[in-house]
């Protein structure tokens, strides 16, 4: 019963699953965490060789298996690792964030962000940002959400 | 699964939540419909003959040899047919667009039930004086309207065939196969496969052009006349070849006609929507976020172009409403 009640003042902790770039993004972090920047802890981060491997699917999966956000992130456009990969993420993304919004799903629950190897700061607030959004949303709940 | 040939084997066709495209389907085979009833007991098929429920339910159970299940899940009738048809049944085959994947009714779980309702019934365009509403206050047999679902997510089958509807060639290979293999002349797909249908997409059996062009605008197929020999996405039509699996013979883009996705997500294909936004994507130009958006804004409908038969089989199945 008190588990209960815990169960229920307990204030909503959002997943955030981030797609990030082995040039770029990924070192941000990294250095982030170098550099002792705090940053919110809901991030759970999966590194790709590029911001161009991601696709669409990766989101829909994600919040499919209970994620209430996801981080996408890359090298600035005009800094891709593999020359332009990151101008075909910038496509999809924008097809995605409009079709999820005729899905219903907020726009705050997606975001692309740029962040150099250098830019640990900035992704680290982008990051705190994106974890308050969120959090203000509430949970997606998608699992549970399949209706019978 | 061969027979001692003294009573045949027993045939079996529902329809679901469907349009009874599927049926038409079948009886489009022609001649084979001959080798249907010469192979086999049509033993329920309410489309052609009369037999009621409870007749169903008194058959031995693995009686049905071949079950063609068409049609979605909507209702409690619709699942109770499945669960029942199920059990009846050897090889129970979803068959048809709305079986596999949810297809056109399946947009359905882009809205609420409300919406769904006040769009059927009360729109501008609607004949409807009285206001009269089916009531689903309470539980009837006809049951709650729920999410559309697909028969695999409420039981097992053995083998989907997708299409809206199967390529009638396509459906008299399947027939002719199981008739094969009940005399003991072939084997049977693994459990769990796609029949009917090809293995690759529908640009792979699209005889048109592809260059590698990009585009600065969408077009509809009503304000232009269209390059008969050019990919069309390539001309700025929304085309679903690269989504969509192979079986049809690329019949949409052979009339001129953009592929619309009928036969599902391509082999390896887990979600035909996000493959179809990253074709897309492919095809647009342009670097710049404001430039692209302003290309995109020419997708009228982009999750009911995407998932325009899928929606219900997709990751995330239906909208948050
Ligand atoms: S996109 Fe359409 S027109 Fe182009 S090759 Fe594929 S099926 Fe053919
Ligand atoms: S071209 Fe596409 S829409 Fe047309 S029949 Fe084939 S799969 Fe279906």
């Amino acid at each position: 019963m008190l588990d209960k009640v815990a169960e229920q003042v307990k204030p909503f902790d959002p997943v955030i699953v981030g797609f990030t770039c082995n040039w770029c993004s990924y070192r941000a972090a990294d250095s982030a965490g170098m550099a002792r920047i705090k940053y919110a802890p809901n991030v759970r981060l999966i590194r790709l060789m590029c911001s161009g491997r991601w696709d669409p699917q990766f989101v829909l999966k994600a919040f499919a298996e209970g994620a209430d956000g996801v981080l996408i992130s890359g090298c600035h456009p005009g800094d891709c690792h593999y020359l332009e990969q990151n101008y075909k993420t910038i496509r999809r993304y924008e097809l995605l964030k409009q079709t999820l919004a005729s899905l219903g799903i907020e726009d705050g629950r997606v975001k692309l962000v740029w962040a150099s190897a250098a830019e640990g700061a900035i992704l680290a607030e982008e990051i705190d940002h994106m974890v308050a959004e969120v959090r203000a949303l509430g949970p997606l709940n998608w699992g549970g959400n399949h209706g019978a | 699964m061969a027979h001692n040939g003294e009573s045949k084997p027993k045939f079996a066709m529902y329809w679901a939540a469907s349009c009874g495209g599927c049926e038409i389907a079948v009886l489009n085979t022609h001649e084979l419909i001959l080798e249907v009833d010469a192979n086999f007991d049509v033993v329920f098929w309410p489309v052609a003959m009369d037999a009621k429920y409870h007749d169903v339910e008194a058959m031995d159970d693995g009686s049905i040899t071949l079950c063609l299940f068409n049609g979605a899940i909507r209702n409690d009738e619709n699942e109770e047919m499945a669960h029942l048809l199920r059990r009846k049944s050897q090889l129970l085959v979803a068959f048809g667009s709305c079986a596999s994947e949810g297809c056109i009714p399946g947009l359905a779980n882009l809205y609420s039930k409300q919406t769904m309702l006040d769009t059927a019934f009360s729109t501008i365009t609607t004949d409807n004086p009285g206001a009269v509403r089916p009531i689903i206050a309470y539980d009837m047999p006809e049951g709650r309207i729920e999410i559309l679902r697909t028969l695999d997510q409420v039981v097992k089958v053995d083998y989907s065939m997708p299409g809206c509807p199967p390529e009638s060639h396509q459906i008299a290979a399947v027939v002719r196969l199981v008739i094969d293999a009940l005399h003991g002349n072939a084997a049977l797909p693994p459990r769990g496969a796609v029949i009917g249908a090809g293995d690759s997409t529908v640009c792979d059996e699209c005889r048109r052009t592809r260059s590698e062009k990009t585009i600065t605008e969408f077009r509809r197929m009503a304000t232009f006349q269209p390059d008969p020999v050019q990919c069309l996405l390539e001309q700025g039509i929304l085309c679903s070849g690269m989504a969509t699996r192979s079986g049809c013979d690329a019949r949409c883009p052979s009339a001129n006609m953009p592929c619309i996705g009928c036969y599902g997500p391509a082999a390896g294909v887990v979600d035909q929507g996000a493959r179809m936004m990253s074709a897309v994507a492919s095809v647009i130009g342009g670097n710049d976020p404001k430039e692209i958006r302003a290309i995109m804004r020419g997708i009228a409908d982009p999750a009911g172009t995407f998932y325009r038969f899928s929606l219900p089989s997709s990751l995330l199945r239906h909208a948050k409403v």
